[in-house]
């Protein structure tokens, strides 16, 4: 059974690129584009791996994930985020926050594609 | 900035080293000792001919005497000294080396200046994405939408078994995202161009304030009687070259004005008049808040009065340096000024006699009062600024005396309660 990923991201033509990558590797993807009920919807849909945009309408990123790992649910779900800001101080955050793995924009496909794969088979020995 | 003031402490200084008596060098110079006395004690203004009939007697050049080894000066390489970790031994020399080699002391200390200056704009620059929200996002959609072309493109040419379908739908996208990232880069590129410049970083904005208000004297009757705004003032000076320094401008601008309304020159002279240079009997006869009376008085070029303004932070928002008092340009102010005990109790004046330690024992009489600004709301903690009215006095008493520094790194003050950094002047002067 393919795996299933939810992206929150808010850039439409971003989501239908990674939509199509992922597809194609046989995953089952989920969007969703706001930052506030983000949290929520992840709970809902229990993905097996969450691919999370630091600025979101709503809500940061930053925040979503806290709200996660505070929640037994979500503590252990692999979260890959997405970030504009390349800097040390926002690795640092997402590293406190929980972060899995962090990817700076413009990422390449392969790179994507590479992280969404570890992620999920680290997961999948770990549980 | 000129130390006038202390022309006769110098002349007092050079005859003490040359060896001669007050009544040899006035029978010298053809005036009689009590008025050399005067000088000496800057009771008297000199220039012209005695000057340079004084400096031939005593030896040094005219320009010893007037600009002398300014407190300023040395109190700035002292800094610089303190931060090339040089012996106490060699910090305690920037006297000499100031008296020796003026040019070169002046060179030394606008460097370290513009080094420090520089340093704050690189620090504020390169924590501006931190700091800047709307960089921040502009960046962020930039980055986002050559994240999406770059995917998008990725996929079309390595794609092969690409239906037209999904072909299509992937060059409208990226057509319409490389239209986007043209126009939010462009927006970007506006936006750091015309909003916050990076200022010319050889002048601090307090730099620039401060020639902008020395070269207004401190007053500004234009604007007080109406001939000019706070825009237009700016607009014309020059020196305001920051955003940060007009803006600070403005602020001092906007308060002429409403002091203006509050109390006219005109009502203000006719007070002093009636009774005298005190701040309180002023504020009382005029009806006025004490601090608009600090500001009054500080604009009289006769009274040589110095005046330092700071918010509840303790940055100082408005200094006007008088003869001998040092306000510090970079860093905080000595902890122990009157200004900053003003702080926590809005309202009370504190009147005290000060002597402010470092090259000498300048005496001053000092006022201090802080308001509440801004307007009111329920239940939130007031803003707070404090101002002190610093006035020359030469006949302190030894009672009650407060003694306060200008900063830590240059105060001789051994055993200091209020100390921050460590004294780099261990032995005093």
């Amino acid at each position: 059974m393919g795996k299933h990923v939810l992206l929150v991201e808010d850039e439409l033509n971003i989501i239908e690129a990674i939509r199509f990558l992922l597809s194609r590797e046989g995953w089952d993807v989920d969007t969703h584009s706001n930052g506030t009920d983000a949290a929520e919807v992840i709970r809902d849909r229990k993905p097996d791996l969450v691919v999370l945009d630091v600025m979101l309408p709503g809500k940061s990123g930053f925040d979503i994930l806290e709200e996660l790992r505070g929640d037994a649910q979500t503590a252990d779900l692999p979260v890959l985020m997405l970030t504009a800001r390349g800097q040390s101080r926002d690795r640092e955050m997402a590293e406190k926050a929980g972060v899995s793995r962090f990817m700076t924009k413009p990422f390449s496909n392969t790179e994507v594609l590479t992280a969404v794969r570890d992620l999920l088979y680290v997961h999948g020995q770990r549980t | 900035m000129a130390r006038e003031g202390l022309t006769g402490s110098r002349i007092r200084e050079r005859r003490s080293v040359a060896g001669l008596r007050q009544a040899d060098l006035a029978r010298s110079l053809g005036i009689s000792a009590s008025y050399l006395n005067l000088i000496e004690h800057n009771r008297r203004r000199i220039g012209g001919k005695l000057l340079l009939d004084i400096a031939r007697l005593l030896n040094v050049e005219p320009s010893m005497l007037t600009e002398g080894a300014e407190a300023a000066l040395i109190a700035t390489l002292r800094e610089a000294a303190t931060s090339a970790n040089l012996p106490a031994s060699e910090i305690a020399r920037a006297d000499e080396f100031t008296g020796r080699f003026p040019a070169w002391a002046e060179v030394l200390a606008a460097g370290f200046r513009r080094i420090s200056s520089l340093e704050r704009t690189v620090e504020t620059l390169s924590d501006r994405l931190t700091h800047d929200p709307h960089l921040a996002a502009s960046v962020h959609e930039l980055l986002s939408t050559a994240a999406a072309i770059r995917s998008t493109a990725a996929i079309l040419a390595d794609e092969e078994d690409l239906t037209d379908e999904w072909r299509n739908r992937f060059h409208a996208n990226i057509n319409e995202d490389s239209r986007r990232l043209a126009d939010s880069s462009k927006a970007l590129v506006e936006y750091l161009d015309a909003g916050e410049r990076v200022e010319d970083a050889a002048a601090s904005p307090q730099d620039e304030l401060e020639s902008f208000l020395s070269d207004h004297n401190y007053a500004f009757d234009e604007v007080e009687a109406g001939h000019e705004t706070p825009d237009t003032m700016i607009a014309a000076a020059p020196s305001l070259k920051s955003n940060a320094a007009r803006h600070m401008a403005r602020g001092i601008l906007e308060r002429v004005v409403q002091d203006a309304q509050l109390v006219t020159k005109h009502r203000f002279e006719a007070a002093l008049e009636a009774v005298g240079p005190d701040p309180v009997e002023l504020a009382r006869h005029l009806a006025s808040p004490v601090s608009l009376v600090f500001r009054r008085l500080a604009g009289l070029s006769k009274l040589e009065a110095g005046l330092v303004v700071c918010d509840r932070a303790g940055s100082l928002l408005f200094r006007k340096p008088t003869a001998g008092f040092v306000i510090p340009r970079f860093g905080a102010a000595c902890a122990l000024w009157p200004l900053f005990a003003a702080l926590g109790q809005p309202g009370q004046v504190i009147r005290t006699p000060l002597v402010q330690l470092g090259r000498g024992r300048a005496g001053f009489e000092c006022y201090a009062v802080a308001d509440v600004v801004g307007r009111p709301v329920y239940n939130q903690a007031p803003l707070v600024q404090a101002s002190m009215l610093v006035l020359p006095n030469s006949n302190l008493g030894e009672e009650d005396v407060i003694e306060v520094g200008s900063t830590c790194g240059v105060c001789p003050r051994e055993l200091c309660p209020g100390r921050r950094e460590p004294s780099i002047l261990s032995t005093g002067l």
